[in-house]
């Protein structure tokens, strides 16, 4: 099973200007990075490809300073180096782009782009702002030295960060998903910017798991799969069924229990639904689908592909665009929509709505509560007067701690203090209580241990035994391919097409997670 | 009301809104690395106190005390008690990352009942309440005002001599001295501040490294900016700067002498208000300073007001506060707006 792992054809000769090997990197019991080893050269553009989780971004950050790895070494240009602090890199001239722009808002492109290196004591702006010019003229930015931060779009600040890595000298470029917040126009201008700085002789990392971006801009390929190193290619030499091969691996057994779904019945049918999220950016592009009560319906796609907005439209919590259509209908088949309404009157509707949102601990619990209070957050309108039943939560926390086996000291311990599986055996706990119709959960067994994640699967099993229609947003594709019974893959908003967990490859939903191909145009109109 | 009236409503604003612009400059620096210090009238307190308790010591052991000399000790011990406090703020906040409101008014109940002890110490040694003196280090204090008096005095003498011309610039030279000239060398240094303040903030490197501080620690950080030193630096340095307006009010405005009237937590309060209604720029605060010590002492000029009445004149500052307040708020211009991580401790490995 181990065929075509490692791939070494390089296309670059001489010696590279950055040498990470054998390094290892671990978060508490979490292996993040494997014992890899990255060769960076000058003058190329090198993709570093992989899923989510699979390492990518804490491999960077140990070259940007960010981490500090845990075995291995890393050398620039022959020389072995210790890199402890982002200045440590700067020194070196390696400098990060992050996901995550880090600018002050009230300042000024230039003021932001001097921050911290105390040149002079006194300021000097003009001799900054020409420099910027400079930058921008050698290379193709359009960025105005005097704009205020708070007044940019996505793809200026993204800018502005590229400028400030240069105009601290930096030679080694590293940019984490840049493209994530683009558009194509500004994705392209991007691009060429990168092609310009390449034949400047930079060296430039472009973390991504786009594959038509890989094709497009790199010359080499290095794939990162669990924390694992795959093995680098030409990218002239390979094509997006091998890439996608090498990023997702081969299937692995996990033997979770799937009962065929019976008493098939439509519950939620949603319609052309488009979200556009604060910043102006299309987070969903006219999704059409169908949740029957009975199944388990996965969601697949890489992280910010639009599961967050696709649940939250459901659950009442985020606007969505005009023309897009959520159809509920429930046991005895009264139908009603769900789409501007909030959570409130969701459930005023009478729609039993089970959620188990990714961010458990600010929107699923509240941290500082003890778990009885947690229970109460589903049910405090209910009861009369101004005073709150406490006995039935108090009750529910003790039902959930003995059902699910919750570790905790006491049902009135705050819930931060419990472990993530424990927390997540509460939350789901509370969800299910409410006897569901609908359940979305999205991640549910992140960062949970392996036994915790079984007795997931297994509630989820039990729902869909009682006609819930179950949905499920995963990012690891074994276990969307064991459980679900169909699964949806969303590639950057849009929805590549629906295929039956029985029967689809994982090579299949990799490849239509990364792009939108024949298989998706069927659903995708 | 009467020229005379102006006159001495304008020097009463200049003297009293000293004190309030030393304690705003302070917790201007403060705030500007994302730290509330609303322990601004404890470390007030404890910088007044500490400059009487110098003072007073050097006085009373010293057969004939040199002004110059109680001057120097009463300004050094009130830097240092005020650095006490600010390092006792900026330990538990920086450091510990304890929660800056509950840190900061606990550090002002500290303030205030630490120099109210020693204050009532110090009178009993002093030999009763108001007995305490420390006239020739106090009268130090306003060696700028004994120049100007001087000059005018002279001018005043050659004008009785001379003509009608000569008499009108002395009586002109005798209302700008006591409007303009008639106070000690402290109320020039915190102008002085003020301005070297502004100037660090807006022109110099290190001043653009504490804003990106207080606006967004995480991104200082990444930029290679040591947070925790700025922090504590612009905490301990604004400390001191508050703890200046103490002295100022113990030695300068009552004149070298101690009273537990509470008035020293009054002004720390407005001084809090100030900053706010500064829009957190110290060239701001030194009308603003001077409108509050106005507005503050309006009720003496206005004839025919009873206690309780009084009183309502006495919010004006923190009334005129609101309105900047909601002013600023609603025109919604982001330069106006607080640091934007003021109130929140910064801890690397949050993510």
């Amino acid at each position: 099973m181990q065929r075509n792992e490692v791939v070494t054809d390089r296309p670059v000769s001489g010696a590279p200007a950055v040498r990470m090997e054998h390094i290892t990197k671990t978060f508490g019991s979490v292996i993040a990075n494997d014992d890899v080893t990255l060769d960076i050269y000058r003058g190329e553009i090198l993709s570093l490809l992989g899923e989510n989780g699979s390492g990518k971004t804490t491999l960077m950050n140990m070259l940007s300073g960010i981490y500090f790895p845990d075995a291995g070494s890393v050398s620039v240009d022959g020389r072995p180096v210790s890199i402890k602090s982002p200045k440590d890199a700067f020194d070196l001239h390696i400098g990060m782009i992050h996901q995550h722009f880090k600018l002050v808002d009230i300042l000024t492109a230039a003021e932001n782009i001097v921050l911290g290196l105390n040149e002079s004591y006194m300021l000097n702006l003009k001799r900054v702002h020409s420099e910027v010019v400079n930058i921008c003229k050698k290379y193709g930015f359009e960025l105005d030295p005097d704009k205020k931060v708070y007044d940019m779009s996505v793809s200026e600040k993204q800018t502005l960060e590229i400028i400030k890595v240069l105009y601290r000298g930096a030679d080694i470029l590293i940019l984490d998903e840049p493209t994530a917040v683009l558009t194509p126009q500004e994705t392209e201008k991007l691009f060429g910017v990168m092609r310009n700085m390449k034949a400047d002789g930079k060296s430039i990392v472009i973390i991504t798991h786009k594959l038509h971006e890989v094709m497009s801009i790199s010359d080499r390929v290095a794939v990162l799969r669990k924390g694992r190193y795959v093995g680098d290619i030409a990218t002239s030499q390979t094509d997006p069924q091998q890439l996608t091969d090498m990023m997702v691996g081969h299937a692995v057994k996990l033997n979770i229990e799937r009962p065929e779904p019976k008493d098939l019945r439509e519950c939620l049918k949603v319609e052309n639904l488009s979200v556009v999220d604060i910043d102006g950016i299309r987070k969903l592009d006219k999704v059409s689908f169908t949740a029957y009560g009975g199944e388990i319906l996965g969601v697949a796609g890489v992280a910010g592909s639009g599961q967050k907005e696709l649940l939250e439209v459901i659950a009442g919590l985020q606007p969505a665009q005009r023309g897009s259509r959520v159809i509920y209908t429930d046991r005895n088949g009264k139908v009603s929509s769900l789409i501007g309404k909030s959570p409130l009157e969701i459930k005023k509707l009478g729609v039993h709505l089970a959620f188990v949102p990714e961010d458990r601990l600010g929107m699923g619990l509240v941290g500082n509560l003890d778990i009885a209070d947690n229970m109460l957050i589903r049910t405090y309108t209910e009861g009369s007067g101004m005073f709150v039943n406490m006995k039935r939560p108090r009750k529910l926390a003790q039902d959930i701690v003995k059902e699910f086996e919750v570790v905790t000291p006491g049902i009135t311990t705050p819930v931060r203090k419990l472990s993530g599986g424990n927390v997540q055996k509460v939350l789901v706990g509370r969800e299910i209580s409410g006897d569901p119709s609908l359940m979305m959960s999205a991640y549910a067994v992140r960062g949970l241990d392996i036994n915790t994640s079984y007795t997931i699967y297994r509630l989820m099993n039990e729902q869909k035994a009682r006609g819930t229609a179950v949905i499920y947003v995963g990012e690891d594709l074994d276990v969307l391919l064991e459980l679900c019974d169909r699964i949806m893959v969303l590639c950057g908003g849009r929805l590549s097409g629906i295929v039956d967990g029985r029967t689809a490859t994982k090579e299949q939903v990799g490849l239509m997670m990364t792009h939108i191909g024949e298989t998706g145009k069927e659903a995708d109109e | 009301m009467v020229l005379s009236q102006i006159i001495s409503l304008i020097t009463t604003a200049i003297s009293f809104g000293t004190v309030i612009m030393y304690g705003s400059l302070g917790e201007i620096l403060t705030e500007k690395s994302g730290h509330l210090n609303l322990g601004v009238p404890g470390i007030m307190y404890m910088g007044g106190i500490g400059g009487l308790i110098g003072a007073f010591l050097y006085e009373t052991h010293t057969a004939s005390p040199i002004p110059f000399v109680g001057l120097a000790i009463a300004l050094a011990s009130t830097l240092l008690c005020s650095l006490v406090g600010g390092l006792i703020y900026s330990f538990l906040t920086v450091s510990l990352r304890a929660n800056q409101n509950v840190t900061g008014l606990t550090l002002t109940i500290f303030g205030s009942g630490l120099a109210n002890f020693f204050g009532g110490s110090l009178s009993k040694l002093a030999g009763g309440v108001g007995q305490i003196s420390v006239a020739s280090t106090s009268s130090a204090f306003r060696w700028t005002q004994h120049i100007s008096d001087r000059i005018v005095a002279s001018l005043s003498a050659k004008a009785a001599a001379g003509g009608g011309f000569m008499k009108f610039l002395a009586s002109a030279a005798d209302t700008v001295d006591r409007v303009f000239l008639n106070y000690g060398f402290m109320v020039w240094l915190a102008l002085a501040i003020a301005v070297v303040l502004s100037i660090f903030l807006t022109k110099t490197s290190r001043g653009l490294n504490l804003r990106a501080v207080g606006e967004n620690p995480a991104t200082a950080d990444a930029a290679g900016i040591n947070v925790k030193s700025y922090k504590y630096l612009s905490t301990c340095i604004g400390a001191m700067i508050s703890g200046l307006g103490g002295l100022y009010y113990v030695m300068d405005y009552i004149k070298g002498t101690w009273a537990n009237d509470g008035n020293i937590e009054a002004v720390g309060w407005l001084a809090v208000a100030l900053v706010i209604f500064a829009t957190w720029k110290p060239l701001r605060s030194i009308w603003g300073a001077y409108l509050f010590g106005a507005l503050y002492w309006l009720y003496n000029f206005i004839p025919g007001l009873t206690r309780s009445s009084q009183e309502i004149f006495k919010m004006l500052p923190y009334i005129v506060t609101i309105i900047v307040l909601i002013s600023v708020s609603l025109r919604h211009k982001r330069e106006d707006q607080p640091p934007t991580s003021l109130g929140l401790s910064y801890f690397r490995e949050d993510r």
